[in-house]
């Protein structure tokens, strides 16, 4: 960032290279972007191995990770049907890697030495990724069950004719921004986020340095909005991750259950 | 805006370890992991039932135990009252008995005495004549100076006495 007083909220949002001097058009090319990643699934694996003890009386470690599993299984068991449970591996997948993703970005990382902060799911090239990832998996459940039949999903059951022609296109373009709307919703929800925080923050530390009565008072209470948009930013983490888990069992009902 | 300006730079790499990690996540712990934390739980719901369907035959049983036992405490009561019932019947048979018995002894006694009675009855009257025919004679004699036999004085006094 820019010396003294120039707000530079983007920054954060950076890649940067990793053991390289500059950005590389490569799969392979490791970035800040990667190694929080496998953060994210490092801290997965480890909780999830917490909950592996197994015991039929369960720890409060296993009661948290039975809870999760018991979350989305619910989901996809109330979304889906008794069926449901073919999908949850990967529902289970998206849900805990937005999840994970969000929070951690949203941990104060920063005020290590050195230490980067970075939020996986800021960057719409991830979460449009999984969105697709999710569409494809709708496309392939609803082209492998149904067949051509699948393009009934447009066509509202039992109106007339003209409304059928009316409507099937209307269906269809709503269908074809489903994975805009899945992808960029927890991208929207996460940029803006730390937008906020970033500036609110910014204004903490310039109100220090201006001094006087006035600019105490500026940072006491961007501090406290930083500490309140802070908790709004775990609770809108793990909404947006409900949200893309719930839709995506939704429109995988669509495909299964085909009206 | 990062994410636009660096985008074509950025991507491959971007989707591929995200490929990786998602992947990763998606076999290790959505095919492995959540399977078994599920099957966990499954057993435990399953044990759970079992359990409860366990106490719920143990219940059953108990109830019926009670009952069984509540059947056996009334029959045992019946029993009981019929039992006493009897020798109740018994003791007042045996004590009419024996009242009669003792009925018809003190009616014998009775009489016994009651015959004695009038016997010394009888007697002392009897001698009550004589004393009386004596002491009639001998206050003839004093009075009169006449000598009274004993068996007129007798005769006397018995009318006399009659009289009474």
């Amino acid at each position: 960032m820019a010396a003294e007083a120039k707000i530079d909220p983007m920054h954060q949002f950076l890649i940067t290279p990793i053991g390289s001097d500059q950005l590389a058009a490569s799969p392979f090319q490791f970035t800040n972007s990667a190694l929080w990643m496998l953060i994210v699934f490092a801290c997965v694996l480890l909780f999830m191995w917490g909950g592996m003890k197994r015991q039929v009386v369960p720890g409060r470690w296993q009661v948290a990770v039975e809870g999760m599993t018991g979350f989305l299984d619910n989901i996809t068991r109330t979304s889906i049907g008794a069926d449901g449970r073919r999908y949850l591996p990967w529902i289970f997948t998206a849900f805990v890697f937005i999840l994970f993703s969000n929070w951690i970005g949203a941990m104060p990382f920063g005020i290590v030495p050195g230490a980067h902060p970075f939020t996986v799911t800021s960057q719409f090239s991830v979460t449009m990724f999984m969105s697709v990832l999710s569409f494809a998996i709708v496309l392939g459940v609803g082209f492998w069950k149904h067949g051509l039949h699948f393009f009934s999903l447009f066509v509202p059951k039992g109106a007339p004719l003209p409304v059928k022609m009316f409507v099937a296109p209307i269906e269809f373009v709503s269908f074809m921004v489903r994975p805009f709307s899945l992808g960029l919703r927890p991208f929207i929800a996460m940029f803006a986020g730390h937008v906020l925080l970033d500036v609110f923050g910014n204004f903490v530390v310039q109100g220090l340095n201006a001094g006087g009565p006035l600019g105490y008072a500026i940072s006491a209470l961007c501090f406290v909005a930083v500490i309140g948009v802070n908790a709004l930013e775990l609770l809108v983490g793990a909404i947006q991750a409900y949200v893309f888990a719930l839709l995506t069992a939704l429109y995988i009902n669509d495909a299964v259950n085909l009206h | 805006m990062p994410q636009i300006a660096q985008l074509a730079l950025v991507y491959q790499s971007q989707w591929f370890w995200l490929l990786v990690v998602l992947a990763g996540i998606y076999f290790v712990v959505g095919k492995g992991i959540v399977p078994k934390v599920e099957a966990t739980v499954d057993q435990r719901d399953a044990t759970i039932a079992a359990d409860l369907a366990a106490a719920e035959a143990a219940r059953a049983e108990a109830d019926a135990a009670e009952a069984q036992l509540k059947a056996n405490d009334l029959a045992a009561r019946g029993n009981a009252q019929a039992a006493i019932a009897e020798a109740k019947a018994k003791a007042a048979k045996a004590g009419e008995v024996r009242l009669a018995a003792a009925d018809a002894k003190t009616a014998k006694l009775l009489a016994a005495a009651e015959a004695r009675i009038a016997t010394s009855r009888s007697a002392a009257l009897a001698s009550i004549e004589s004393v009386a025919a004596e002491a009639a004679a001998d206050i003839v004699a004093k009075v009169s100076g006449a000598k009274v036999t004993a068996a007129a004085a007798a005769k006397s006094v018995k009318a006399v006495l009659a009289n009474v």
